[in-house]
């Protein structure tokens, strides 16, 4: 195994395009430090994004922010205006592992490492955030739920790699939340994660949407139908269930120890509703 | 095997090491640089008893890789007493009987500095919080935190 530490984007690529033997990116090395002492992994080399400033940068783009695949949790809870944009997506940030993970992990690694149980990655669909992706084949700008294919399967090419994610500009008047339920207070993976973000019109009715669900299907989920039945009225109760039923209906979840198949669905249409809750409110107070 | 000459400070003290691609800071700490006070609890990110800092960051060093730190500032365990005066937390914890076997006591040391230093006043929920990285197999935790928030307390006045 080599270590490579390269200052550029494009000194990334060529060498992650140039090595054979399946070369790996390295960012917070939460999940990849994990995986190459269990023996899972065994790259011929690894390639250190964090000496490249686009990877670790946090900047403003367009009223929203571009957040550096690299940049840890810690730092973008500590950065006031991005939690004040989008505190769902901090707070799904923040949701992972302990102080220390926090040191190290980053939300790139946490979307291509590719679990279909990663807590950011719903709350990021909610927020119809992009990422920039970087190969040989140059440049090209999607949507975080085109990126995973599968648990440990994305789209990404040989040699391609993610540079950063965009989390828009969105008006006033706008929330978003994510939870996720574990049988524990902390340190736990989520049996069910939720984010949904939300803006009102001058109306006070629902006049965007977007829903996503994690941890019951191979992949985190955009749910248009949930979104469907918030946009164009009052989000009342009513129209919570129908977005919940909406949740319900796309679940394909596993049977494991942490949770059968009709209790993740059950608990998913339950967060899912809790969740557009909240976001409602930071909406109301926006 | 490739070795990468690394440069770094430790504690405040310049630092240089070879080592290979696969080893982790921990290792290097402890098996070449005979820094034995952090301990390898689980080699997996979950019990906190390697707990460095790097650049002021609190960080697992069994998930850096020693080829990372070149040009970084880490502080372990070692660089916490001035000389044979303990620092503050590390009375706390003799005080408060807050550690049994002491294996973790280090990683809870330099995670409860790392607080501290953020943080003079924390409330006891955002010490729990803050510690929940960190495993103990003998205190039940709370002479722990009793001890950190009354260093807290002391080092306010
Ligand atoms: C104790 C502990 C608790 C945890 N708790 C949680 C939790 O509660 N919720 C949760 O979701 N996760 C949790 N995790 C998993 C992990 O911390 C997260 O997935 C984290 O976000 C990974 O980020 P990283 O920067 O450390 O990624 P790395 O480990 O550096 O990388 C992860 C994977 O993605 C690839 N990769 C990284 N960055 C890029 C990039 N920019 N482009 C292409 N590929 C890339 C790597 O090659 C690797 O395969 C936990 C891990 C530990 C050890
Ligand atoms: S040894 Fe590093 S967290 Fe347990
Ligand atoms: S004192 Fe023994 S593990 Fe904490």
């Amino acid at each position: 195994m080599r270590y490579e530490a390269p200052q550029t984007v494009d000194q990334a690529i060529s060498l992650l395009a140039g090595t054979h033997g399946n070369p790996r990116v390295l960012a917070g090395g939460t999940d990849l430090l994990v995986q190459l002492r269990a023996g899972f992994i065994d790259p011929e080399l690894i390639v250190d994004i964090k000496q490249i400033d686009e990877t670790t940068a946090i900047t403003a783009e367009d009223g929203g922010f571009r957040v550096g695949a690299a940049v840890s949790g810690a730092r973008l809870k500590e950065h006031d205006t991005l939690s004040l944009l989008w505190p769902g997506v901090v707070e799904a940030a923040d949701l992972i592992g302990s102080t220390q993970i926090q040191g190290r992990a980053s939300m790139g690694g946490n979307l291509c490492n590719a679990s279909p149980a990663a807590d950011t990655v719903p709350a990021l669909i909610a927020a119809g955030a992009t990422c920039a992706l970087a190969g040989p084949g140059g440049r090209r700008e999607v949507p975080v739920e085109e990126i995973c294919t599968g648990p440990g399967q994305t789209i990404l090419t040989d040699g391609e790699f993610v540079v950063s994610i965009l989390l828009p500009a969105r008006g006033s008047r706008s929330g978003d939340a994510y939870l996720r339920f574990i049988p524990r207070t902390e340190m736990d993976i989520a049996v069910v994660g939720v984010g949904v973000s939300l803006s009102l019109g001058a109306d006070g009715q629902c006049s965007a949407a977007r829903v996503a669900v994690g941890a019951v299907a191979p992949t985190a989920l955009l749910v248009p139908a949930a979104a469907e039945a918030l946009v164009g009225g009052v989000v009342d109760d009513a129209a919570i269930d129908a977005m919940a039923a909406a949740v319900r209906a796309v679940c394909r979840p596993i049977d494991d120890k942490r949770g059968t198949v009709a209790y993740r669905i059950e608990v998913a249409g339950v967060l899912a509703g809790r969740v557009c809750r909240i976001a409602l409110e930071r909406a109301g107070s926006t | 095997m490739a070795k990468y000459h690394i440069t770094t400070r430790i504690n405040g003290d310049d630092v240089e090491f070879l080592c290979a691609p696969e080893q982790t800071l921990l290792d290097v700490l402890r098996d070449d640089l005979r820094l034995t006070g952090s301990k390898e609890g689980c080699a997996s990110g979950d019990c906190g008893a390697c707990s460095v800092t790097i650049d002021g960051r609190l960080v697992c060093s069994c998930l850096v890789l020693a080829a990372e730190v070149g040009g970084q500032e880490i502080e372990t365990i070692e660089g916490m007493a001035d000389g044979d005066r303990l620092h503050p937390l590390q009375q706390k914890f003799l005080d408060f009987a807050a550690l049994q076997c002491g294996v973790c006591t280090p990683g809870f040391l330099i995670a409860a500095k790392a607080l501290l230093d953020r943080n003079s006043n924390p409330s006891e929920t955002e010490v729990r919080y803050w510690l929940a990285g960190n495993l103990c197999r003998c205190t039940g935790y709370d002479k722990i935190v009793r001890a950190v928030l009354d260093t807290a307390a002391d080092m306010r006045d």
